[in-house]
């Protein structure tokens, strides 16, 4: 094979190809007819996920010199000694995380045909999720902190434009713009973090970085522990972790598959790939990367804890969801990246698998989303009921599915570190059991039991658009771990490091990946016994313990409490400083004071035109009066001041 | 008898005589309500002013003073011909010549 000779990839497609479909469905979309529009949405996906294969292949044949970087001949910020352009770069990191999202997000846009067929806004739904993949890939492929906090942006938009999309109805428009706010927090110490950097290193660029920290070791703490959290804060924001994991649940206003893409598959693991690349600042503060791992290990227990109780099917995977990442920022934290990645991969493949599967069902049952009004659809949806039992079975950690592998290498990697490692193990294997619980749960009472509304008992059926993607993605879900973690970090390590934390023998991981499926098992049991042997005893429990119930149900009153301490406040300042004592009464009132002294100024001034020529030249003789007075009554001075001028040159 | 008529004016009644010709000319400005009246009132003060001109010229032996008046009569004759123009024109627009009805220059 000598076809690679140039070994030009063009990786600009990748982004460039939806932008275009993004452009013609935006622009023209409301008039080219649908299967035109669709075909453009297809397409673009479709061709950036060619090119990614292609330049994976490059890359997986050896052929490449890794990192690959291409950079566009006409720089973006030159300033002094500040020289931003437009890079992007591949290696194995940004080739898993396009494989993602290209991949995924080629099998949502197919799906989304089947689920967004009847609705309106069909050309605007595509071409936002294109201009999505256009920001996504961009925030992949960058090759400095700027470029991809452009894609930050960018994805954030059209998760905006997304959430929203349902524009007329109040709450998804509120969702939205929670969603946009509450990111806005996270990109402040995305922003701090890359001032300081800018300070610290003068550079952005994520692989001078690295250089710039390895050649002084005296790089340990201090202000890069500094930068480190900023960039944390980032994290949180658009991973949705604690603190700002409160946009998440929210953000289910949106179409189901935007969902799955956005909200659980791509965007929302944009965090956790950030940290990855700048993995090199983490491992220089210790301090930082504990509390990632802090974060993650909370925010998994937080989310599941709160999954247990929720009624909404998309709500609970949107907590599942949180819990996820907080997985994943717990791999990040005991610095065991690619088993972060590995979780993120997988997950984004069970868990678009089981926001599609809900889709399927909200969409066969005419748009109910309440688990109490479902029950017994296995036998109508036997398709969407295989594959989420596959998706389920994944995310509990079954073997051989893809969630086990993938979660076993976290927890693994966190005991295998020793000391705090253990509590992260310890919490992450009860959140593990809480997982296995919420989501048999949520498999009890969707498809099992009796039918719990008239909406239960007749449904359309899924179109073949719609089954395809979720049998591809079910496939995913079951094999996508049988590459181990050992061979997934052993690829990764060019781009993040080699696998630490080794310590453990053998013995050991057979013994944590048993206790792992044990509560697995003990979490389908658990459910089973409460949702299929007594389905009255969920409510008997939740009677017996009411303020628990409360609190839970409630979402520990997260909401309630930022709403009180951050938004009224907020709120009331903006309104009362600043709308009444800064605007209307400082500069309303600067402003009516200088309109008042110019009205005044011109009525006394407007007599003088009278238009009257007498009274002008009355004026006139006046003013001339007036000078001629002066000139008399200061006329020595005016005199010398003359004589040295005039006479002093023409008296000779 | 013969001695009176060849002695020197002194300076200061020509100034003076001048002073009160442009004095004049400034009040008949001022109170004439007829425009050719008050363009006559021009007229004499530009007058006025070429006397104080000369006599310096005179007092002081200099040239300049006499081409200044030169200047002020040739300008003064352009501006009756346009002053007188003008006039005409007003007149035929309005059918009077007070200058308290021609107020147009009012905004």
């Amino acid at each position: 094979m000598t076809s690679y000779m140039s070994n030009n990839l063009h990786l600009w497609l990748i982004p460039l190809l939806p932008f275009a479909g993004f452009l013609i469905n935006g622009l023209l979309g409301r008039r080219l007819p649908k299967a035109l529009v669709t075909t453009v949405a297809l397409l673009a996906p479709l061709a950036a996920f060619a090119v990614v294969l292609n330049a994976g292949w490059a890359l997986w044949s050896g052929q490449l010199q890794v990192p690959y970087v291409e950079t566009c001949p006409v720089g973006w910020i030159n300033a002094g000694a500040l020289h931003i352009g437009f890079s992007f770069v591949l290696d194995q990191l940004s080739l898993v995380m396009l494989l993602v999202v290209t991949g995924v997000g080629f099998l949502i846009h197919i799906y989304s045909v089947g689920y967004m067929g009847d609705e309106e806004g069909y050309a605007r739904y595509f071409s936002y999720l294109n201009l999505f993949l256009f920001f996504m890939t961009v925030l992949v492929l960058a090759g400095n902190a700027l470029l991809m906090f452009v894609g930050w942006e960018g994805v954030g938009l059209a998760s905006y434009l997304l959430i929203g999309f349902y524009f007329q109805k109040n709450s998804a428009a509120n969702a939205g713009k929670k969603a946009f706010i509450v990111n806005r927090v996270g990109d402040f110490g995305f922003l701090i973090g890359m001032f300081l950097l800018l300070a610290n290193f003068g550079t952005l660029t994520f692989s001078e970085i690295a250089t710039k920290l390895g050649q002084d070791p005296g790089w340990q703490g201090g202000v890069v522990t500094v930068i480190a959290l900023c960039l944390l804060l980032g994290a949180t924001g658009k991973s949705a972790q604690l603190p700002l994991y409160i946009w998440l649940p929210d953000a289910m206003e949106g179409p189901t598959p935007v969902s799955a893409l956005i909200h659980a598959a791509t965007m929302v693991t944009a965090g956790i790939y950030m940290i990855a690349r700048n993995h090199v600042l983490f491992d220089h503060s210790p301090f930082a990367l504990g509390t990632v791992a802090v974060i993650g290990t909370a925010t998994a227990l937080f989310a599941a804890t709160i999954a247990l109780v929720q009624t909404d099917i998309k709500r609970v995977l949107a907590y599942s969801t949180i819990s996820q990442l907080g997985y994943m920022f717990l791999g990040c934290g005991v610095a065991a990246y690619s088993a972060a990645i590995f979780h993120l991969m997988t997950h984004a493949f069970f868990k678009a698998l089981l926001f599609l599967a809900a889709g399927a069902v909200i969409h066969a049952i005419g748009g109910e989303q309440d688990l109490r009004k479902m029950g017994g659809l296995w036998k109508k949806l036997p398709v969407t009921f295989a594959v989420t039992t596959v998706g389920v079975l994944a995310i509990a950690g079954f073997p051989p599915f893809a969630g086990f592998f993938s979660k076993d290498a976290i927890l693994y990697a966190a005991f295998a570190l020793g000391g705090s490692g253990r509590i992260f193990w310890f919490v992450g294997l009860v959140t593990a059991l809480l997982t296995s619980f919420y989501m048999f749960r949520l498999w009890y009472l969707t498809f099992l039991g009796k039918p719990r509304s008239e909406a239960a008992h007749h449904h359309h059926s899924t179109p073949w658009s719609m089954a395809v993607p979720l049998v591809i993605l079910a496939l995913l879900s079951i094999c996508g771990g049988w590459i181990g973690i050992g061979p997934f970090s052993a690829f990764l390590t060019p781009s993040i490091g080699p696998r630490t934390a080794e310590a453990g023998s053998a013995q050991l991981e057979h013994i944590l990946t048993g206790a792992a499926v044990l509560v697995a098992f003990l979490g389908w049991f658990i459910a089973d016994r409460l949702y299929r042997q007594k389905p009255e005893s969920p409510a008997q429990l939740a009677a017996a313990l009411p303020s628990t119930y409360n609190l839970v149900a409630n979402k520990y009153y997260v909401d309630e409490f930022y709403g009180a301490a951050v938004v009224k406040p907020l709120l009331a300042g903006s309104k009362y400083l600043l709308g009444w004592v800064v605007d209307t009464a400082i500069l309303g009132g600067a402003a009516w004071l200088l309109a008042g002294i110019a009205n005044l100024a011109g009525a006394i001034l407007q007599r003088w035109q009278s238009g009257n020529l007498r009274s002008y030249a009355a004026w006139l003789a006046a003013g001339a009066a007036a000078v001629l007075l002066f000139v008399v009554v200061s006329w020595p001075t005016v005199l010398a001041s003359l004589s040295a001028i005039h006479f002093g040159v023409a008296g000779h | 008898m013969n001695s009176l008529f060849m002695q020197e004016v002194p300076l200061s009644w020509y100034l003076l005589l001048s002073a009160a010709l442009f004095c004049l000319g400034v009040v008949g400005f001022l109170i004439k309500r007829n425009l050719i009246t008050v363009f006559m009132s021009i007229e004499l003060m530009l007058n006025a002013v070429n006397l104080s001109f000369v006599t310096f010229a005179h007092e002081w032996h200099q040239v300049r003073g006499q081409i200044f008046v030169f200047f002020v009569m040739m300008v003064a004759a352009a501006e009756a011909a346009v002053g007188l123009a003008i006039i005409i024109a007003v007149f035929r627009a309005r059918a009077t010549l007070a200058v308290d009805r021609i107020d147009l220059m009012k905004l």
